[in-house]
């Protein structure tokens, strides 16, 4: 019998029309992702660098995004020892994936995940500006901790004394619009600027506190204004800098690069 | 052909029959993305091209589509074509797709499409399907961007990230309304403008479901 003939509800009609609008769907499908994916990975890719680049607060000068960055130092850092890794390519590493692959990324102990980070990976990709002579001026480190809702993902600026903040950024979250979504209020993240990580000890000092900060008080340089209205986001940031700046995160390596031995 | 006025399917559904405010349907993204002006766009054109596309596909098949698949194959059609939609989104305007996240996904979900291709394309030749599913999707970008103007424009003081009303946090006057950048504004807003559309067109107003008579004592008895 011809296809025409076929009773609309015959199963052999129902099989052939289903299988055919698979087919016609699937290969649609299947050949937008892949036509589509190097424009979907370039522009993931130029979103990071903008990031980078909006944190780092270098002066673009006329410069294009692309031009900063590639003057940028992209180096890898081994957690465990704070010291740069061998033999890994930094441009294929993705540390977001990694952190999320059992074979790259470990799983922290309970009472040492203060920012609910859960997996922690090996690697870290930090981002260095050097002055002319090769001094390192501007270390980017990437952070991220559990807010409200969702995992604040992030970059954090110092100065090349690994202590002083220029800026902290977030990337990436799901927080309340309005209230803990306010870390991207550009007001908000201006207060970083000039704040310390370490006290003299070494230790992590650096807070966000209720009520504002007087600058004139003892302490100012390590504290932040809270978010109003967002007290578990604010924690959320307190918590995922603490856990980046300690012993887990970046502390060895920024003691290293301190000392000029990383 | 003749039979069919394209210009009355076209316009129907912005106002004498619109998705949103007479149908309810679709008011999962209404309150999702309509925030910000610009995402609300966006999202409107991707609605308006799946539910005109999918209208027209499946209008076009409707003769051998047998009936006892007919929602999955209207699924399968209308899944493809969103997915299609999301990669486009990604590949050309990034910051947006990223904005809209999930949303776009879910207009696999939207009442709208299924139930364009449900009530009008399984039954009309494509032309009128495909301006039925444009004019749905008009009369929900209608809605969306009434709302997306006002949340905008109350809850940030900006229209399409131009700034309106200057901020007391950036030294200007207006104090914005946090309300208006939560869900529930858009509750609100939808809400009197089903008010103020149904004033306007009284033969909008359903009858109610039920309704309690006034009992006289002796029927009582």
């Amino acid at each position: 019998m011809a296809f025409k003939d076929l009773p609309n509800d015959s199963t052999a009609k129902t099989v052939i029309v289903a299988t055919a609008l698979c087919l016609v769907c699937s290969v649609a499908v299947s050949a937008a992702a892949v036509y589509l994916r190097p424009a979907q990975e370039a522009n993931k890719a130029a979103d990071m660098q903008k990031n980078i680049v909006a944190v780092s607060g270098v002066d673009l000068d006329g410069r294009s995004v692309p031009e900063v960055f590639s003057t940028f130092d992209v180096r890898l850092v081994d957690l465990e020892t704070g010291d740069y890794a061998q033999g890994i390519d930094v441009e294929a590493y993705d540390q977001r994936a990694a952190a999320k692959d059992p074979t790259q990324a470990g799983p922290i102990a309970a009472e040492r995940d203060i920012a609910d980070v859960k997996m922690r990976e090996r690697y870290a990709t930090v981002y260095l500006i050097r002055d002319a002579a090769g001094a390192v001026e501007r270390i980017i480190l990437p952070v991220r901790g559990y807010g409200l809702w969702s995992t604040l993902w992030g970059f954090l600026a110092l100065e090349g004394d690994a202590n002083t903040v220029i800026g902290l950024s977030f990337y990436d979250h799901a927080e309340t619009p309005g209230l803990g979504g306010e870390v991207d209020n550009p007001a908000w993240k201006a207060q970083w600027d000039g704040k310390e990580i370490y006290g003299p000890e070494g230790d992590v000092q650096i807070r966000l506190v209720k009520g504002g900060v007087d600058p004139s008080r003892p302490g100012a340089e390590y504290k932040v204004d809270s978010l109003s209205g967002a007290t578990l986001t604010s924690n959320g940031v307190t918590n995922l800098l603490h856990y980046w700046m300690g012993d887990d995160g970046y502390k060895a390596y920024l003691d290293k690069l301190r000392e000029g031995q990383a | 052909m003749s039979d069919f006025d394209n210009k009355k399917i076209l316009a129907e559904p912005v106002f004498d029959n619109n998705p949103i405010v007479l149908q309810v349907l679709g008011i999962c993204s209404a309150l999702a993305v309509t925030a910000k002006l610009e995402t609300a766009l966006i999202m409107c054109l991707a609605l308006t091209v799946v539910v005109a596309l999918s209208n027209l596909f499946i209008s076009m098949i409707r003769h051998h589509i047998p009936s006892n698949i007919r929602i999955i194959v209207q699924m399968t059609i209308i899944a493809s074509l969103v997915i299609l939609t999301d990669q486009v989104l990604k590949a050309f305007v990034y910051d947006i797709a990223k904005q809209l996240s999930v949303f776009v996904g879910l207009i696999i979900t939207n009442c709208i499409v299924m139930g364009r291709a449900e009530a009008f394309a399984m039954k009309n030749p494509p032309l009128p399907s495909l301006l039925d599913g444009i004019g749905n999707g008009l009369g929900y970008s209608v809605i969306l961007i009434v709302v997306a103007v006002i949340r905008e424009l109350f809850g940030s003081g900006t229209l399409l990230g131009v700034e309106i009303l200057p901020l007391v946090t950036e030294g200007g006057w207006y104090t914005p309304m946090g309300m208006m950048l939560l869900p529930p504004s858009a509750f609100f807003i939808i809400g009197l403008f089903i008010w103020a559309l149904r004033t306007w067109k009284p033969a909008q107003v359903e009858k109610p479901d039920y309704q309690i008579h006034a009992v006289h004592r002796t029927e009582a008895v």
